[in-house]
């Protein structure tokens, strides 16, 4: 039997059980470091979603108003909230007033109105949502849980309870939370003003960056002669897509800010900054999809009597935008993530009021993420948390877009 | 085919990105770069020609102290909620990063007001007059505490700054005159009433506010009851602050980041942990944390008023005076800041952690800047 079998197999079959072995191995190791990566995502993910869901609801309590009151107040509708809030949260002590008034929350008034307003005349009581307090909402949102009811007062507890027991409170959507600017009162802030800042800004620098870095890589490419000095050119653009993007808003508050006088912490700056932070990423990028045109599409223009820039801008370009574009698009999401350079001219500051136009001081999405989390009131660890899965959703659909069109209008030859 | 002149805009773009790598960026290098720049300089100029028109900025501008930030932050809101001025915007750039801002000039393009947990210091005042800020206006908010908390249920401690200093400290008295490394390893070699556990704080980096006022209050105030040390302040001021000032790198502190409440969730993970952190902090998370009592003074509203916690520290702000007359809504906001509503006894501030001053000192401090306010 054993004579059949050709020598070379015969020299290869001592050890085969322990090369299967080791291939085995490496499969499982290089399985398990798969799994691990996806698991530490999976939980890192997982948590913030776990905490960070929260946010896209809003605690509401129902209150009852009689139409007397309502028809004898005379003065602003935060008076009459508060003249309603007493009557609800019966308080004999001049310090619980204040326990009862602090009921309800920020823009409870609001909600007020609009609700009286859609009543009509009534007679009697009527009940009406309003919004409640960030402590009434977080310790309903951890379903009573004494631990998360530490910053209410007894008599707010038991004011609490009553309400629950009368199934006179629900969660709601938060519509507010995505359209309100930055607030200090949990139940008011949103992300809307950082929102409309990240688009601006990323507006700013996908104009710039966009037009400069892929006319950079076409002259680069397919005009400048290849010489020590290119050469030199190509490892500085590489060198300085590493560089740390701080120094890109130490360049800005040093040129744009203190020589050319742009708005501090507009979002054309920011944009502006942002940008030459993304500029080398694009030409590198825009680079190597120009050098993947196969060189006979060039020679066959340039034969038919195709200027350089008509071969170049007719058939090479073309063919090669949707490398380029893919390597804007993961530019910009790198840029929409970035703080630092922010930092520097003035963009990580607390902005109230929802930008208008690009010299508006605006923030943007992590710069958002980064102030709440600094916060004592805990009502904003959860909307934290509802910052950080916008934020993911907007990268992630970018990234998607990215892999999509490079799917879509790749050219393999 | 022949491309000879490659000194566009880009080499010169690339080459000031690299020098800023190594040295501080001049003004001067980055006028004399940026005329070459002809790229950068053409968008540039273009973006500013059509926004120098519309950036007449009315708002507020406020800087300084992260400490001091959520209480800005609270009345600016409120300030641009009622009333019809802009709201004013708040950045948290540390104390002397502020004042760095509010003293570079006058004019529109810098910041009117600036945060500050510590009073204004002499070369501070001088390089603001030495910049055309003449008429700097100081506003005393209020008080902060300066908690060591460790987690609920774990060992209540009674700390003396002493304490505090020898087990945080780098050098520390051998006892014969002289100084020796800090060799306590546990709370009991510190003083054999604390529990026998590793000395393990956690507390913010250096360029906290936060720190500064620690260091300031508590390590040198245990550092100055020894003889031989306080002996130092006299003949030998920069050793004095040196030892004083200096906190042990050898693991027992921890440099936790700014995020105070970072710092409460490690404490609530590591029972054996103290933590640094203001009292805003403290009042937030009382269900997760305990303050650790100093010099037999439990932590508490009023023990911070009256001056008798020993790790407390004014807060201020400082508007600039030239420029009340210049921006419309400063005097308003100024005005809305010492309000009894705000800053008052039973302010808004005062829910969110912030101590205000007694009556007779607050009526001091108003009476002052009034008249200050009268002089411009």
């Amino acid at each position: 039997m054993t004579d059949n079998i050709h020598p070379l197999t015969r020299a290869a079959l001592p050890g085969l059980t322990q090369r299967y072995a080791s291939e085995k191995r490496f499969r499982l190791i290089g399985l398990s470091a798969v799994v691990l990566s996806l698991s530490f995502l999976v939980f890192l993910i997982g948590g913030i979603a776990f905490r960070g869901m929260g946010a896209f609801v809003q605690t509401e309590m129902q209150i009852e108003v009689s139409a007397e009151t309502v028809e004898n107040h005379t003065g602003s509708s935060f008076a009459l909230m508060r003249k309603i809030s007493l009557e609800n949260f019966e308080a004999s002590a001049r310090s619980e007033r204040r326990l009862s008034v602090s009921m309800v929350g920020e823009g409870a008034d609001e909600d007020l109105e609009n609700a009286l307003a859609d009543l009509g005349s009534f007679s009697g009581t009527a009940r009406v949502w309003v919004r409640a307090s960030d402590d009434i909402d977080v310790a309903w949102k951890a379903d009573l849980d004494p631990e998360m009811m530490t910053t209410l007062r007894p008599k707010q507890v038991e004011w609490l309870q009553a309400l629950a027991n009368e199934d006179r409170l629900r969660t709601s959507f938060n519509t507010g939370f995505f359209t309100n600017g930055d607030s200090r009162e949990a139940e008011r802030a949103g992300i809307g003003g950082a929102f409309v800042g990240s688009l601006l800004t990323l507006s700013v620098c996908l104009l710039l960056s966009f037009a400069v870095g892929i006319l950079a890589a076409i002259y680069l490419e397919e005009f400048a002669v290849k010489n020590k000095f290119t050469a030199f050119l190509e490892v500085n653009i590489n060198n300085l897509a590493t560089v740390p993007s701080i120094i890109f808003g130490l360049l800005g508050l040093a040129v744009f800010l203190n020589v050319f006088g742009l708005p501090r912490s507009s979002s054309l700056v920011g944009g502006m900054v942002l940008a030459l932070m993304t500029l080398p990423t694009i030409i590198i990028a825009s680079r190597v999809s120009l050098q993947a045109v196969p060189p006979s599409i060039r020679e066959a223009a340039l034969g038919l009597g195709a200027t350089r820039v008509q071969a170049v801008f007719h058939h090479v370009l073309p063919l090669a935008l949707p490398g380029m574009l893919t390597g804007t698009i993961l530019g910009m999401a790198r840029a929409l993530g970035e703080t630092a350079p922010l930092l520097m001219i003035g963009m990580v500051a607390f902005i109230a009021d929802v930008p208008g136009g690009f010299t508006d001081p605006a923030t943007a999405l992590p710069v958002q993420v980064y102030l709440w989390s600094d916060i004592p009131e805990r009502a904003f660890a959860e909307k934290t948390s509802g910052a950080i899965l916008v934020l993911l959703v907007f990268l992630l659909l970018m990234n998607l877009t990215a892999i999509i069109m490079r799917k879509k209008l790749e050219k393999k030859w | 085919m022949t491309y000879k002149n490659h000194r566009d805009g880009l080499v010169e773009l690339n080459r000031f990105h690299i020098d800023s790598n190594e040295e501080d960026i001049s003004i001067m290098s980055a006028k004399k770069t940026l005329s070459n720049a002809v790229l950068t300089a053409a968008t540039v100029v273009g973006f500013a020609g059509f926004t120098g028109a519309a950036s007449a900025s009315e708002e507020v501008r406020i800087v300084g102290s992260s400490t001091v930030y959520p209480f800005s932050t609270i009345v600016a809101e409120r300030f641009g909620r009622s009333t019809n001025f802009p709201t004013p915007i708040v950045e948290s750039t540390g104390t002397g990063g502020g004042f760095k801002l509010f003293c570079a000039g006058v004019g529109d393009d810098t910041v009117d007001v600036s945060n500050a947990s510590r009073a204004i210091k002499a070369s501070e005042v001088k390089m603001c007059n030495d910049n055309g800020v003449k008429n700097i206006i100081e506003v005393k908010v209020g008080y902060d505490g300066i908690v060591m908390a460790n987690a609920l249920g774990a060992f209540e401690y009674n700390l003396s700054t002493r304490d505090i200093f020898l087990a945080l400290a780098k050098d520390i008295p051998d006892g014969n005159g002289g100084l020796k490394p800090n060799d306590n390893v546990t709370w009991a070699d510190v003083n054999p009433q604390l529990p026998n556990t590793k000395i393990e704080v956690l507390g913010p980096p250096p360029t906290s506010g936060t720190r500064d006022a620690f260091v300031e209050l508590a390590l040198e105030g245990g550092c100055k009851q020894f003889e031989m040390i306080a002996a130092l302040k006299d003949s030998d001021g920069d050793k004095y602050k040196a030892v004083c000032h200096t906190v042990r790198e050898d693991g027992s502190f921890i440099e936790a980041g700014e995020n105070d409440n970072l710092i409460v969730q490690k404490l609530s993970a590591n029972s054996d942990a103290l933590g640094i952190c203001g009292f805003s902090f403290l009042d937030q998370n009382s269900d997760k944390v305990q303050a650790a009592k100093v010099n037999d003074v439990e932590v508490s509203f009023d023990a911070i008023a009256d001056g008798s916690y020993p790790i407390s520290r004014p807060l201020f702000f400082y508007v600039k005076g030239e420029h009340l007359s210049v921006v419309p809504s400063l005097k308003p906001f100024l005005e809305a800041f010492i309000s009894d509503d705000a800053t008052g006894e039973f302010g808004y501030l005062a829910d969110r952690g912030l101590i205000p001053m007694g009556e007779e000192e607050r009526t001091k401090y108003l009476n002052q800047i009034i008249k200050q306010m009268g002089n411009m």
